[in-house]
């Protein structure tokens, strides 16, 4: 009997640990700062994380379906560009598109989501059809994508400079609010349930666990695996390219450089949230709470006069502490 | 120094793993000089026994003697240097590095100049040629191993065991790859060192191979030994009649379903893409018939099935469903007509680890039709669950829940719930590729017995299976391949334990058993 409640404790701690450390540092940091408590604040870390989380969950259907993605911050800034580069004000003294007429909102939001889909498709063809590991043919996307972005941006009379001047209706949907909650927090929490609706209550998001789970199996029981790969690369894509257009939306700019080191921030976020580096493990609710928290580190650390370089070393040991107790729970298992 | 005449001498070796008796109570002795076979069925524990004598096993209880004094063999490395050498069947030669530092690899030969280890290329050179010259091994030492043959892999193979100084060494169906051509130069190359000295211990299923080379032949059976006897004393039936000589028990379900007269399969000219693979293979199956094919490990058994079910691309080759020519080019054409198949490696192609027993049911179904399981644009939960405890049921899966994820579980109930899920899309022709494989007895009654109530459902049964009463306890008609060629049909009185092993070990002279 003794030993049952024991061993659930230990386990409700292994099961829980992103919880709890993150319950930790946000108790220490109120301590410290009790206005960290504030409507104020728990907005801001939400409106920061919001486009992170987005890309975090395009990143999650890859690494659901079995397979790796870098390529999704150099995604985020070509879409970033491209979205700016259609909505800048006509009187703006280097408009990218001298001659393009004011565009309604939806222009640059669906340009940029098909910039993602096809940086997307470009990563499915490359992995599913010829067959180049995912890790390396992301690799080589993403260099693409970024020598398109910089090739972009250094067309005249642009000469790579950042683009600015956008059209109000632009920066509204980045900055903008509905009942004091910004618009962009309502669409990551969209893009949340859809992904989460879409894994779990559909049969396409059982194929992706599937192909994740067991490859070989998953082709013998008669699901098409290459479809599966093109359709979760695309799916990533329209994340990174929507993360764009918002990225260029809330902070009104956007430059070649937009996006750097994305990628890495989204997979440790869903790799701290649960997912498997292997493949056919992962929640969007742990994705979710895996963004939050480098977040409210990010914020938190800045927040009690903490220098932000020490968000990188208590990073760090976040994916080293989750990870280690999610591998120890497997093991156990086992 | 004890002197003793046997090189090796293993006493009394017991080995057991989980659920299994590997080998029970085993006596072996090789003379030095001779070459000494290794026979037996698959699964007889001739691969455990050398394994142990090559010191990746421990054995449980009995001792193990070189040249008469007792050793303990806790990893390959103190093998090798008490004299074992062992060549694997799948050979391990580093592909991208030449021929010499294949030989010597772990042990290059180093100059040592401003305190670091300089690769000593020319000493390197000359040791590998001198070594190869003194075999009669004709391979070029700079030539990369992923560039030879697979008989100059197993040269090199060779020459590396002999590199070691090695005073035994192993040989693990040497001949499985090899052309004929090839086997006559190693055979050259096996005499040449037993002329030195060296034992070989010479595992193999090629009857006639053996009796032309080795000199002492031990039998074994189900983990026990059933006898050594000099070759000469030996003939091909004697030694197929002691490597089956078992009794058949009741172990399988009473015989209730009657093949039909009308052809539900057929497969004409069958040739695989690849080059080592089965060859003009031409079978027909007919409605409630439960087809055995029987075969050695590397008959190109699984290879055929697998590309039937559209997984291996085929050269050559013609699939008829009732009668119908049809294309299957993939998993999912095969499935669409209506055939299903239960892979060998349930870990490998099987089970999805993650899932809980209820998704490893309806995987297929749900991505044969993707309509089954809808409720507007979501899947129906209800009727998912419906399904999958209606088949657990009926398969008796023993599952604490359906939501219990299926790594789990038994082998016996995760092989039912990979069942349980091609029956799910009620297929006429079931593939079964080992179906019994690792899983405990109890546990292979109900796979038989649900296997019998398919056939009696009128629904095609192919089996491919290396345990010899299964293969003739539950098959109608056996199909024996061997060497990727199809050997020849048993059926009736025909299909004996003796007749399978016969064509199973050679098809060229099949007409034998089977007129």
């Amino acid at each position: 009997m003794e030993k049952q409640k024991k061993f659930s404790i230990q386990h409700f701690f292994m099961n829980y640990a992103l919880y709890i450390i993150m319950l930790i540092m946000i108790v220490i940091i109120g301590m410290m700062s009790p206005k960290f408590f504030s409507f104020r604040v728990i907005r801001d870390i939400l409106m920061q994380s919001s486009t992170r989380i987005i890309v975090a969950m395009g990143c999650m259907y890859i690494l659901v379906s079995g397979a790796a993605d870098l390529s999704g911050g150099r995604t985020v800034g070509l879409a970033a560009v491209v979205a700016g580069s259609l909505a800048q004000k006509s009187d703006y003294y280097i408009k990218f598109w001298p001659n393009l007429p004011e565009m309604p909102l939806i222009v640059p939001v669906i340009a940029a989501v098909l910039i993602g889909l096809i940086v997307g498709l470009m990563n499915g063809f490359t992995t599913a059809k010829l067959k180049v590991p995912s890790f390396l043919a992301t690799l080589a996307v993403m260099m693409i994508a970024y020598g398109a972005n910089q090739l972009y941006c250094n067309k005249p009379p642009n000469n790579s400079q950042p683009l600015g001047g956008f059209l109000k209706s632009f920066s509204n949907l980045g900055t903008g609010s509905f009942l004091s909650v910004p618009y962009i927090i309502y669409i990551a929490i969209g893009v949340c349930s859809f992904q989460h609706l879409l894994l779990t209550r559909t049969c396409l998001g059982r194929e992706i666990f599937a192909c994740g789970s067991n490859q070989e199996a998953a082709r013998v029981s008669g699901i098409n695996v290459y479809k599966i790969q093109m359709i979760t690369f695309a799916l990533a894509g329209a994340c990174y390219g929507l993360a764009g257009c918002l990225e260029a939306a809330r902070t009104g700019s956007a430059t070649s450089g937009y996006g750097n080191s994305y990628e890495m921030d989204a997979i440790a976020s869903c790799i701290v949230g649960g997912c498997s580096m292997t493949g056919g493990v992962g929640t969007v609710f742990g994705t979710f709470f895996g963004v939050l928290i480098f977040n409210i580190i990010n914020y938190g650390l800045t927040f009690i006069g903490l220098s932000s370089y020490w968000q990188w070393v208590v990073k760090g040991l976040i994916i080293i502490i989750a990870v280690s107790f999610d591998m120890r729970k497997f093991s156990k298992e086992e | 120094m004890k002197d003793s005449e046997y090189v090796l001498e293993m006493k009394n070796i017991s080995k057991s793993f989980p659920g299994v008796k590997a080998l029970d109570q085993v006596d072996f002795y090789v003379e030095p000089g001779s070459v000494h076979a290794l026979m037996g069925e698959n699964g007889a524990g001739k691969s455990t026994l050398m394994k142990c004598a090559f010191g990746m096993y421990h054995p449980d209880e009995g001792e193990i003697f070189i040249n008469g004094l007792p050793v303990q063999l806790t990893n390959p490395r103190e093998a090798l240097d008490h004299g074992i050498a062992m060549i694997h069947q799948e050979l391990q030669s580093i592909r991208t590095r030449s021929a010499m530092e294949n030989v010597w690899v772990g042990r290059i030969p180093y100059r040592k100049a401003f305190g670091v280890h300089w690769v000593d290329d020319k000493k390197l050179y000359q040791d590998t040629k001198a070594l190869m010259d003194d075999l009669g091994i004709n391979v070029d030492p700079y030539a990369k191993a992923g560039d030879l043959s697979a008989s100059q892999c197993q040269m090199l193979e060779i020459a590396r065991a002999v590199s070691y100084n090695a005073r035994i060494i192993i040989m693990d169906e040497p001949t499985s790859s090899l052309t004929e051509a090839e086997t006559n130069l190693l055979f050259h190359i096996i005499r040449k060192l037993t002329a030195k000295g060296v034992a070989i211990i010479y595992i193999s299923h090629k009857i006639d191979e053996i009796l032309e080379i080795a000199q002492n032949v031990t039998i074994m059976r189900d983990g026990k030994i059933v006898g050594t006897w000099p070759a000469a004393d030996l003939n091909t039936d004697l030694i197929v009649k002691r490597m089956v000589g078992r009794e058949m028990s009741n172990r399988f379900p009473e015989k209730k379903h009657r093949p039909a007269e009308e052809v539900c399969l057929e497969i004409r000219h069958f040739t695989s893409a690849g080059s080592r693979g089965f060859r003009d293979i031409n079978l027909s199956v007919r409605r409630s018939e439960i087809f055995g094919i029987g075969g050695l490990v590397g008959a190109q058994r699984t290879e055929l099935v697998e590309s039937i079910f559209g997984l291996r691309a085929i050269s050559e080759g013609e699939i008829l469903i009732n009668g119908k020519s049809v294309i299957v080019k993939s998993p999912e054409h095969a499935i669409q007509n209506s055939i299903a198949l239960l892979t060998e490696d349930r870990r490998k192609s099987g089970i999805f680890p993650r899932f809980s027993v209820l998704e490893n049911i309806v995987i297929a179904k749900q991505s044969a039709d993707t309509s089954v399981y809808k409720k507007g644009i979501f899947l129906d939960n209800q009727k998912r669950a419906a399904d999958a405890a209606r088949f657990a049921e009926a398969f008796s899966i023993k599952t604490p829940s359906l939501k219990t994820e299926i790594r789990f579980l038994s082998g016996g109930n995760q092989q039912k719930v990979v069942l349980a899920r091609w029956m799910l899309i009620d297929p006429n022709i079931l593939i079964l590729d080992e179906p019994t494989r690792g899983i405990d007895v109890g546990a292979k009654y109900e796979i038989y017995s649900l296997m019998e109530k398919m056939a009696s459902e009128g629904k095609t049964i192919i089996m491919i299976s290396s345990e010899m009463p299964e293969l003739l306890g539950m098959s109608d008609r056996i199909a024996v391949m061997c060497e990727g060629h199809l050997s020849g049909i048993l059926e009736g009185e025909k299909a004996t334990e003796e007749n399978v092993m016969y064509l199973a070990s050679s098809y060229k002279n099949a007409e034998k058993v089977l007129n």
